[in-house]
């Protein structure tokens, strides 16, 4: 109706608005702001810290050029671009429905694991494309079972699923590390490591390039995700349910189950982000390696704003700042863990530039109404006084 | 195998109470302060960075002072600091509590990583033995009052501790005899009931999230001075969270939070008390047994966690 009555008045009012398309390209430009303000505002403030440790921030970012883009060494971001862009899938799916699901690292790991300890024999037993494609299942269902206690707990109970998938993963990277010392363990070896994949075994490289097929799985997950929650009534359903259980009940939406799948998905993407970095880059892994992937990864899906393509140019660029961090913390003589600071960082000033964006659009006051009037009423006081 | 016997029944059990006290005081003290915040209805989930924020300043303070006592008030302060984030975003401002909690947990562990490892590195310095006090009497107990592998025998603590438990009880009285405890609850059951009480929702639970930061930045700064003796990256190690989820069980009573904290903290502090038992176990089975039996707890006990409706939810005026 109002859409309708807004056409019939739309060439009327046309002098007094703006046409239609520097609106649409204004509220674009808006988005992207809001993206991007918040990374620069990060890059700036870690710039701030590293001169406080006595750092050069013009060397330290412009060696993550050097490292993460220069030559091709963007080759080497693009590789690291298959894990996150998975596991950005599998957090973009489950905080849709407003489930936090942060057991990624245990996850991971676990299906790390398996992938590492099978692959060896797999491949060379039996034919190439039959044992990746086992053995990336393998990886998507290890994942998926490992949420499988929180996904029950949150569905039958209302458990608060942040603490329960928290501690599964706790569990799950010692679990790890106890199957790469024990029936995993390369016996040709005293390091506690699995068996190393053939070089020629491992997953095949995009022609032209070292990147690994990984990346296209990844790309296709991304779409598939994209999909699912755009076009299909699954999607609606489990975006109705995170906008709010109450009304996706009196829809007739079957909450338990909906929760168990959607973590359950999650966990799969998560897997099989598992299986694409150790089959295309790792090969092996070793006690201890635990990349948590997953906390850097993050605020990119939600500066994206849960928005499955949204999150593909972050995890690109974040793919740059941690390939080409590793070279830059290392010439600063800093540990990597800089990263994690930057990373927290973004998170905080993206709440904040999200919050003013609010505001403006509301065309409200940038201050909330008790803080305003907690910073106005002495000035009133004194108005008053006078 | 008698002596084997004699080592289960003296040492064993003076070593499991010692040890547990000595690992979960941290978590105490995170999860008395979670119990308050919790209760005003902010969700921390920025507990661990806070308390390695508390562990960092806390040695750095125990460690250029040569006191103790500083070491715990810098740690207090670093955590109130910390906490001070949460403050703004959340409660002023109405901003996503868990997203903001995960940045502080993220920042709070990149941070004091990077801090400790530029400045002590090379020089990993240790702190030196905190001194203790023993209770009058009690601690002539033959058994349990003898100091076992650099454990504080059981009625020889330092002082901080008495003073956690007395805080403790302090607690629960606050919460159920006053006008305070009053407050930081409907805060979290129900917010519009204590505005139109005339209370500010907004500054009731920025002084219950301030509290929690000092209680974390506390527990973070005694697992460093009294607990490690030193810092390292990564200290806490989800200790942050195993505390909210105590927090969660006791359903907000101090009381129940000391004793949960306790019993976590034997659970923490099995690695030696089975090797005195001469059980060898991997590392990695006694790290995973913690977590192991959080999830025990909260899978046997799911129906009885009890979380106020509010919790999570910012307060806006007006806002239906």
């Amino acid at each position: 109706m109002s859409s309708e009555t807004a056409a019939r008045e739309g060439p009327v009012a046309a002098p007094r608005h703006r046409p239609a398309r520097s609106v649409r390209l204004e509220r674009i430009l808006d988005v992207v702001i809001r993206s991007i303000v918040p990374v620069v505002l990060a890059l700036v403030a870690g710039g701030v810290l590293l001169l406080a440790l006595g750092r050069n921030p013009l060397t330290f970012y412009g060696n993550i050029w050097v490292g993460g883009v220069q030559g091709t060494a963007w080759q080497d971001s693009a590789i690291r671009m298959a894990p996150f862009l998975l596991i950005a899938a599998g957090l973009v799916l489950i905080f849709r429905a407003n489930i936090w699901n942060l057991g990624y690292n245990g996850q991971f790991l676990l299906a790390a694991a398996f992938v590492a300890g099978y692959a060896p024999t797999l491949v060379t037993e039996v034919p190439l494309w039959l044992a990746f494609v086992t053995l990336f299942l393998l990886a998507g269902a290890v994942g998926a079972i490992w949420t499988l206690v929180p996904a029950l707990l949150k569905a039958r109970f209302g458990t608060n699923e942040i603490i329960t998938t928290l501690m599964m993963s706790f569990i799950a990277i010692d679990l790890a590390s106890i199957l790469i010392k024990g029936p995993y363990h390369d016996a040709t070896t005293p390091l506690p490591q699995t068996a190393v994949i053939p070089f020629e075994k491992m997953l095949p490289s995009i022609p032209g390039t070292r990147i690994h097929v990984g990346l296209l799985v990844a790309f296709a997950a991304i779409l598939v995700v994209h999909y699912v929650l755009t076009r299909t009534a699954w999607g609606l359903r489990l975006q109705v349910m995170g906008a709010n259980p109450r009304a996706a009940r009196h829809f007739g939406i079957d909450l338990p189950r909906l929760i168990v799948v959607s973590f359950l998905a999650s966990g799969f993407l998560v897997g099989l982000a598992a299986a694409a970095d150790i089959l295309g880059l790792w090969g092996y892994i070793r006690t201890g390696w635990n990349p948590a992937y997953g906390d850097t990864i993050i605020p990119f899906v939600f500066l994206a704003r849960l928005n499955a393509l949204a999150v593909v140019p972050f995890i690109a660029f974040f793919s740059v700042l941690s390939t080409g961090g590793d070279l830059a913390a290392q010439e600063a003589s800093l540990p990597t863990d800089f990263l994690l600071v930057l990373v927290g960082l973004i998170l905080l000033f993206m709440t904040v530039i999200e919050y003013l964006g609010r505001r403006r659009e509301l065309g409200a006051s940038y201050l909330p109404p008790g803080l305003r009037q907690a910073l106005r009423a002495p000035l009133l006081r004194r108005r008053k006084a006078a | 195998m008698i002596l084997a016997s004699q080592v289960w029944t003296e040492v064993f059990w003076t070593s499991a109470i010692a040890g547990g006290l000595l690992a979960g005081v941290p978590l105490m003290f995170t999860a008395l302060g979670e119990a308050i915040s919790e209760r005003a209805g902010v969700l921390n989930i920025g507990l661990e960075g806070m308390m390695l924020a508390g562990a960092y300043c806390g040695f750095l303070g125990a460690y250029y002072a040569n006191t103790q006592w500083a070491g715990y008030l810098t740690g207090i302060g670093a955590g109130m600091l910390t906490s001070l984030i949460m403050v703004v975003l959340c409660v002023w401002l109405g901003l996503d509590q868990i997203v903001v909690g995960i940045a502080i947990t993220l920042g709070g562990e990149g941070i004091t990583s990077v801090l400790y490892q530029t400045r002590f590195s090379t020089v990993e310095p240790r702190l030196g033995a905190v001194p203790t006090n023993p209770i009058p009497l009690l601690d002539r107990i033959p058994l349990l009052g003898k100091a076992i592998n650099g454990q504080f025998p059981l009625f020889s603590q330092p002082l901080v501790v008495y003073l956690g438990l007395a805080f403790a009880v302090l607690l629960t009285w606050i919460f159920n005899s006053t006008n305070i405890g009053l407050n930081l609850r409907a805060a979290g059951e129900k917010p519009e009931a204590l505005d139109a009480a005339g209370v500010s929702v907004v500054a009731t639970r920025s002084y219950a999230v301030l509290a929690t930061g000092a209680l974390a930045g506390l527990g973070g700064a005694y697992l460093a001075i009294a607990g490690t003796g030193g810092f390292q990256p990564f200290l806490t190690q989800g200790q942050g969270f195993m505390a909210i989820v105590i927090a969660m069980l006791a359903r907000g009573r101090p009381i129940a939070v000391v004793v949960f904290s306790l019993m976590f903290g034997i659970a923490l502090s099995l690695s030696t008390l089975l090797q005195l038992a001469g059980i060898n176990l991997s590392t990695e089975v006694v790290n995973m047994l913690p977590f192991a039996a959080i999830i025990l707890a909260l899978i046997l006990f799911a129906r009885r966690a009890y979380l106020p409706p509010a919790l999570a939810l910012p307060y806006v005026r007006g806002a239906r």
